[in-house]
């Protein structure tokens, strides 16, 4: 057993489910926003509003959010477990990562509770 | 035949070097690469290498063959282009020439506990197992343990002190598939964490390269199955 502690969750099977599960939720984010660009010829600041204005479009996004913050901290912090070996320069990577999807969570939480 | 082969001499060399040699094949006639190895040593005998059975049951002579590992004893060299670049199994310390320290590649097995282990009280004659239990064991068994699928995945190279490695992972699925094997949980529990399984990102060198034809990254996939039903 290998402890980790500036991985997300704290088993490998944790943190391989929430990548997965948050790939799909960061996919069917995606496929929405195209098909409603494909079917709004132009989209105004109206339509945006009205958009983001919906409730239920309100909670896909934030739990977009929740997947896409998740997703870069697991994913980048395999990256800097595989290639950065210096223990210092990883600590540092990692806490920004953290630090980054956390500070970006909590700003698309403001902005869409905003509107 | 042209062949370029990696040297290196710890107490000789700064650094390692490429040599060339040059074997006359008599037309029409082949030769396994273990059998070039072994005439190219009569011309340089400093050479060196590991080998034994000579038929791919050992696992000795695990090496890296034009980009590509695999034992020398069972590769023809009338399948290989020229020059024949012949390196040692990438990723692991090299000791000397095509010799490498394979520590890090026993520690995991060793990690893995490669052994049946029953609670129960022994039968009088012995633990039997019915043929479709013992079905689930074939292509796992068979590992010799030649290192070519651990040295050549990359997962490995970056956290060999961490991530179990290819070969590790099927004899650790060897025995979590084992009717006769109790210590299921215990198996689980020290596999789940961010490396020791996880950190397979599903390239499948290891298949590429099996000598033995078997498919690691499927045993993987076993693993992580027993751990999500587990956990789920």
């Amino acid at each position: 057993m290998v402890k980790s502690v500036t991985s997300l969750g704290r088993s490998g099977l944790h943190d391989w489910l929430w990548q997965r599960v948050s790939a799909v939720v960061i996919a069917s984010y995606v496929l929405f926003m195209g098909g409603y660009f494909a079917t709004h010829a132009s989209v105004d600041f109206a339509a945006w509003q009205a958009l983001f204005q919906n409730t239920a479009f309100k909670l896909f996004t934030l739990v977009f959010l929740v997947g896409l913050s998740a997703h870069a901290w697991i994913g980048l912090w395999t990256v800097a477990t595989d290639y950065v070996k210096p223990v210092k320069i990883r600590f540092v990577l990692q806490s920004a990562v953290i630090i980054a999807s956390v500070m970006y969570f909590l700003w698309g939480v403001q902005v869409i509770w905003s509107v | 035949m042209r062949f370029s082969i990696y040297r290196y001499n710890p107490d000789v060399d700064k650094e390692p070097y490429m040599q060339e040699f040059q074997l006359e094949i008599p037309a029409g006639k082949d030769m396994m690469l273990l059998e070039a190895l072994l005439l190219l040593k009569e011309q340089d005998a400093t050479l060196t290498f590991r080998r034994s059975c000579r038929e791919g049951v050992c696992g000795s002579d695990g090496m890296n063959i034009n980009g590509k590992n695999g034992l020398a004893c069972i590769t023809h060299v009338s399948e290989l282009s020229e020059p024949v670049v012949v390196r040692p199994l990438p990723g692991l310390p090299v000791i000397r020439d095509l010799v490498v320290d394979m520590a890090l590649f026993y520690k995991q097995y060793e990690r893995i506990k490669p052994f049946l282990q029953n609670k129960n009280a022994a039968p009088a004659k012995e633990r039997l197992q019915s043929p479709e239990d013992r079905e689930k064991l074939e292509g796992l068994w068979e590992c010799i343990l030649c290192a070519c699928c651990s040295t050549s995945c990359p997962s490995f190279w970056w956290n060999p002190e961490k991530f179990v490695g290819p070969a590790g992972l099927l004899q650790a699925y060897r025995f979590l598939a084992d009717s006769r094997d109790t210590a299921t949980d215990e198996r689980l529990d020290d596999l789940d964490d961010s490396f020791s399984v996880f950190r397979c990102r599903t390239i499948m060198n290891c298949v590429n390269v099996c000598p033995k034809g078997l498919n690691p990254t499927k045993a993987i996939g076993k693993i992580r199955s027993m751990l999500l039903e587990r956990g789920v």
